[in-house]
């Protein structure tokens, strides 16, 4: 009945390893099908799951590896096509994946609509329609307090004075259009307009590539714990967590695959990710774990290095340094409470003024240091709060992205001599999507601005 | 009290709701009886001797399309015509006209005459009869009793009005006619909420004492134009409007004389409209302009009285003079009539349903100034509305709705009856936000149908109108099927409008689409063997041109009708849906909206509580087939 294709992340937040995001609509499969790569998902059979990698079909970015379950209407939830895609990488991965189909076509359920459009399409039946309204009602205030502990003061003044620029430019188009005779005012050009769109699309775009950055705030610092097997990584993992999720043996080689944890060290959230113990070898389970952890490698923000501090620096310790070199990282020498092997003055050099940090896990020696030295890099480092406005909304940033394009649309019309109570139109919509973003009444102010702005009458 | 007779509708009051309302309701085949103060004034206009504008002279070609009498009679009796921004795009072009303010009185008067079962009576209606919530008739001060199950309030500023000029201050209708005091006494007493507004009007001066060589001269449009699609003759001698200017001597006497205008000497007054301030509004709120424009506009070919727009005022007589003295070209002027400010009551509109009959009393109707509105245009439109609303329910024929895509009417309506408004209100072209659609040249395209269905067009002029649509559609179809060769005429004619050359053959409509490229040079390029009216090409080229937009506007409208098709039944009790926001239940409440789109647009209410509402409808839907099984 309503034709528009909705998409949420469908597990609860930070619950479990493996989270959903779910479209329901006509669209569902189409929308999907347009970020699968390896499958054409309206040509499977309903009610099966398919592998494959989801690509952003404009920059051919690779987004991530998921399963999506396909299931076709009417013998879904709500009774119409339903795709749900399961990815592995945690938060910030079905974050992205969220996104994704958003940008091409899904539109963000509203708290409870998947419940609520299975009512409507008739799935669920009356007795339950209480127990609807009641899930809408208290779904929305809890996400609206959500959003609204997302929103940073600074962002929403910066989206304030957006808005304030967009709509005293609007009020100009609009009082030269319904107020022509007036000659004190002057005419709004081409030129003018043109500059106006342009600066608040910088602002927005840079606003949209913060929001990678707000998500590392939100989701946590991606921090991967890397270091030769056998050295105490697990342990460390398990210790900042307050945990025992990663298996410790004596075994080298015991953590074959990357391990996540949502972990608060001194108020800054990491997302702690465990990895295999990188040096080569033949096992073939390792060998993927291996490569996964370079991978992880990769995509951190924050690398903790551990060493033995009862053997010598290897060749294979010197080749992490090297990897890790230009990223933030804390090299950490462990077991001090064996004997010392290592030679600091070594590890000072290969750290390349890289805090270097020593602890005895087992005895729980050096955490204190170890915690502050992470508190430390995060708050003088470059992920540095104090100069960043942060997003971090899903749904923010969707606005964000549709303000961005209604922008475009408006200089391109520009570009093609559009008059201007056209070009207006779509200048009129950003303002009302980034208003949409901190929540305000657009009705009447266009009408305000326009009597405060200039002096009309008889 | 005598017993005057029996009708189907009866109008009170023959300003510009009135004159549409009894047209209208007549039109559909209802004994309609109008009753007025004074017959000489008929239509009579107050302020600006002025039509249209932008929005609002779209509005005018709404009522034309719809049937209505506005466009004709401007088209008859103004001083001067414009087509306004036809600079900027389609959607924002308007015309105006100079009205010669006797002569369109004088007109409107032998229509209504002329009209089939309408009765035109000169009287003060004291009174509504008012029996169980439903109104049965009106009583005149003379003590005739006429009965009708349907009656329209029209009676614009004339509510208690009170006339402000200084510290004068005295009971009275606009340009000093009579206030009607007990009709608004009883709204009163039967419990409708009453809100005070005000607005004013400039002093008029006598042509003979203007020294126009100080002035600009604003001419009339050399093409001739007209409003109504049935016009076809047109008049060509038109009369200049002039312009001049404040300085800063005028504002400096004005803000020495602040504390005795009637607006400002601290007395609690009604609220004003921001967009038609007095020249003391302006001076304050906007104390860095060094001067105001000044408007001189002649009120008709037989007389020499001049409106001063732009000097709208409450001043005491002797300021406004003073005032005068330093504009230039008003040296010398003599003032025929002071500025004044009037203070009225209006009823809250909220209390309305959106065919405009009130709540709270069956078969009681409102339109005009009384809804809070101001403007002779705005007034036109409700009129035209409720007349047409008040004829279906005596005949028990098919009410009309215009929603927001359709009209600028139904934009007002909407907004009325859903935002109810805290100042006089007037019609931009801001407020439709699907105003790409509601433009100048397509109310015809959008509302004839509707006009004849609501038997207010006639067959001819229907005939007429699907022959247009006919040649509009076939002439798109035309220049879709043309494919030009990049010949060297057509590269040479593109050169030459500064276009970019062809590199391969194009459709004569994707050639149109280029911005350089008009509907004009298209058809050197690819020649029609007949004759197309000018009105046909002006749709084609808009249709085909911006297509993109218009395109995006009826993907929202879609959206848009989608929740307004979704009904709400009138008398639905919001105390027994659970979890609405306790806002929102009780604008709910009061607005009781009659669809979910409506409902939607409710101050106050979220998406949420709108969810919430579409379950609970949901669920008594189901309740009925359960019921029913
Ligand atoms: C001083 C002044 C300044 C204005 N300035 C502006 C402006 O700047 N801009 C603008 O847009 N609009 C302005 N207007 C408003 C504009 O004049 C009105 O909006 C428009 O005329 C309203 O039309 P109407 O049909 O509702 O009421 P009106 O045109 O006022 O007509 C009311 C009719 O009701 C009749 N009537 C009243 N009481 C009774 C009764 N008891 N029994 C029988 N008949 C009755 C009257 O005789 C009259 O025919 C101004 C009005 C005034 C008075
Ligand atoms: N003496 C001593 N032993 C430690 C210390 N920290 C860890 N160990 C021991 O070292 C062994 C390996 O620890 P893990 O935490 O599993 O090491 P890992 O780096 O995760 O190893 P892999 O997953 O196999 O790569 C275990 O037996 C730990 O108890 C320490 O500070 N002192
Ligand atoms: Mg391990």
């Amino acid at each position: 009945m309503e034709q528009d294709t909705i998409a949420a992340i469908s597990t609860p937040l930070g619950e479990g390893a493996i989270a959903i995001v779910r479209l329901s609509g006509d669209e569902a499969l189409a929308i999907a099908n347009h970020v699968f790569s390896n499958k054409d998902l309206t040509q499977v059979d309903s009610h099966t799951i398919q592998y494959g990698t989801l690509v952003d079909p404009k920059t051919d970015e690779k987004v991530e590896e998921v399963m999506a379950s396909v299931m076709k209407a009417p013998k879904t939830f709500t009774r119409e096509d339903i795709v749900e895609i399961n990815c592995h990488g945690g938060m910030v991965s079905v974050n992205r994946v969220l996104q994704l189909v958003l940008r091409y076509g899904a539109r963000l359920a509203e708290p409870g609509e998947f419940t609520k459009r299975a009512f409507l399409n008739g799935r669920i039946d009356l007795s339950q329609a209480e127990a609807v309204m009641d899930l809408i009602r208290s779904k929305t205030d809890r996400a609206m307090s959500l959003a609204l502990k997302q929103m940073d003061g600074r962002l929403s003044q910066l989206i304030r004075d957006l808005r304030q620029q967009l709509i005293e430019t609007v009020a100009h188009v609009e009082v030269n259009i319904d107020y022509p005779e007036y000659d004190d005012v002057e005419e709004m050009t081409n030129e003018l307009l043109k500059e106006r769109a342009q600066n608040v699309k910088n602002e927005v775009h840079t606003l949209l590539r913060t929001a990678k950055q707000g998500k590392i705030l939100r989701e946590g610092i991606g921090t991967a714990i890397i270091g030769k097997p056998n050295v105490g990584k697990s342990s460390l993992m398990n210790i900042l967590a307050h945990d025992d999720k990663a298996i410790v043996t004596e075994v080298p080689g015991t953590t074959r695959d990357v391990i996540e944890e949502y972990v608060n060290v001194r108020g800054v959230p990491l997302r702690l990710i465990d990895t295999a113990g990188i040096r080569e070898t033949e096992d073939i389970v390792e060998k993927i774990g291996v490569e996964r952890s370079r991978q992880a490698l990769q995509d951190a923000d924050l690398i903790l290095l551990v060493l033995n501090g009862n053997e010598p620096l290897t060749e294979e310790d010197r080749a992490l340094f090297e990897a890790a070199k230009d990223l933030d990282a804390i090299a950490i020498v462990n077991k001090t409470d064996l004997n010392q092997q290592i030679n600091m003055d070594e590890v000072r050099e290969v750290a390349q003024g890289s805090p270097v940090i020593t602890t005895s896990l087992i005895e729980e020696q050096g955490i204190d240091e170890l915690e502050q030295a992470i508190a430390d890099t995060f708050f003088d480092g470059e992920v540095d709060q104090g100069d960043l406005t942060y997003v971090s909304n899903v749904r923010h940033i969707q606005l964000l992205e549709q303000a961005n394009e209604a922008l475009d649309d408006a200089l391109e019309s520009m570009e093609m001599g559009m008059p201007l109570d056209l070009v207006q139109i779509d200048i009129t919509r950003t303002w009302e999507l980034l208003g949409e973003i901190i929540g305000e009444d657009v009705s009447e102010s266009l009408i305000d601005q326009l009597f405060s702005q200039f002096c009309l009458g008889k | 009290m005598y017993e005057a007779g029996r009708y189907d509708v009866i109008v009170i009051g023959a300003g510009h709701a009135g004159v549409e309302a009894g047209l209208a309701a007549a039109k559909r085949g209802a004994k309609t009886l109008m009753l007025t103060l004074n017959l000489d004034l008929i239509a009579f206009m107050p302020c600006n001797p002025s039509v249209g504008g932008p929005a609002k002279g779209v509005v005018v070609r709404e009522i034309d399309a719809l049937g209505g009498q506005m466009g004709k009679t401007i088209d008859k009796t103004h001083i001067q015509m414009r087509l306004l921004n036809t600079s900027k795009g389609p959607a924002v072009r308007a015309l105006r006209a100079q009205a010669d303010k006797v002569l369109y009185q004088q007109e409107m008067k032998r229509v209504l005459e002329n009209q089939e079962n309408l009765t035109l009576r000169q009287g003060m209606v004291e009174e509504l009869l008012v029996e169980d919530g439903a109104v049965k008739g009106v009583k005149t001060e003379t003590k005739a009793c006429y009965y009708a199950d349907q009656v329209i309030v029209t009676t614009g500023t004339f509510m208690r009005g009170k006339v402000l000029i200084g510290d004068i201050e005295y009971q009275s209708g606009p340009n000093n006619q009579r206030p009607t005091i007990t009709l608004s006494e009883q709204l009163d007493d039967l419990g409708f909420d009453i809100v005070r507004f005000k607005t004013g009007t400039p002093m008029r001066v006598n042509s003979h004492s203007i020294d126009y060589s100080k002035t600009e001269i604003q001419p009339g449009d050399e093409v001739p134009r007209a409003f109504s699609y049935e016009t076809t003759e047109y008049i060509l001698d038109q009369i200049p409007c002039w312009l001049t200017y404040t300085g800063e001597v005028t504002h400096q006497i004005i803000d020495d004389n602040l504390a005795k205008s009637a607006m400002y000497s601290g007395a609690e007054r009604g609220t004003g409209p921001r967009y038609c301030p007095s020249i003391e509004d302006k001076i304050v709120r906007f104390n860095d302009k060094p001067r105001h424009q000044v408007f001189l506009e002649p009120e008709g070919r037989q007389t020499d009285e001049v409106y001063v727009q732009g000097l709208s005022t409450s001043l005491p007589e002797y300021v406004q003079k003073e005032m005068l003295e330093t504009v230039p070209g008003l040296e010398n002027a003599e003032i025929m009539r002071a500025g004044y400010a009037i203070e009225y009551d209006a009823v809250v509109p909220t209390q309305l349903w959106p065919t405009l009959e009130t709540k709270k009393v069956d078969g009681l109707f409102t339109a005009g100034q009384i809804n809070g509105t101001s403007g002779y245009e705005e007034a036109a439109g409700q009129g035209l509305m409720a007349g047409v609303n008040a004829a279906a329910k005596a005949l028990d024929k098919e009410t009309l709705i215009l929603d927001r895509s359709q009209a600028y009417i139904g934009v007002m309506i909407d907004d009325l009856v859903t935002k109810g408004t805290d100042e006089p209100y007037r019609l931009l072209t801001s407020r439709a936000e699907y105003r790409l659609l509601l433009r100048h040249d397509n109310a015809d395209l959008r509302l004839t149908d509707i006009g004849y269905d609501m038997e207010l067009i006639p067959d001819e002029r229907h005939e007429r109108f699907n022959h247009k649509q006919e040649l509009i559609e076939a002439e798109i179809k035309r220049l879709s099927e043309v494919r030009l060769k990049p010949t060297d005429d057509v590269q040479q004619t593109i050169q030459d409008k500064g276009g970019s050359p062809l590199k391969d053959g194009v459709l004569a409509v994707d050639l149109l689409r280029r911005p350089e490229m008009t509907y004009e040079t298209i058809v050197q390029l690819a020649p029609r063997d007949h004759e197309l009216p000018v009105e046909v090409e002006e749709q084609v080229e808009i249709q085909v041109k911006y297509e993109g937009y218009i395109k995006k506007s009826n993907q929202q409208v879609d959206k848009m009708r989608k929740m307004e098709n979704k009904k709400i039944p009138e008398n639905l009790d919001y105390d027994d849906v659970d979890n609405l926001a306790t806002e929102a239940r009780e604008r709910l409440k009061r607005v009781r909206p009659l669809s979910v789109g409506q409902a939607s647009r409710v101050s106050g209410v979220n998406p949420a509580d709108v969810s919430i509402l579409l379950v609970y409808l949901e669920q008594g839907k189901h309740a009925k087939v359960a019921a029913n099984e």
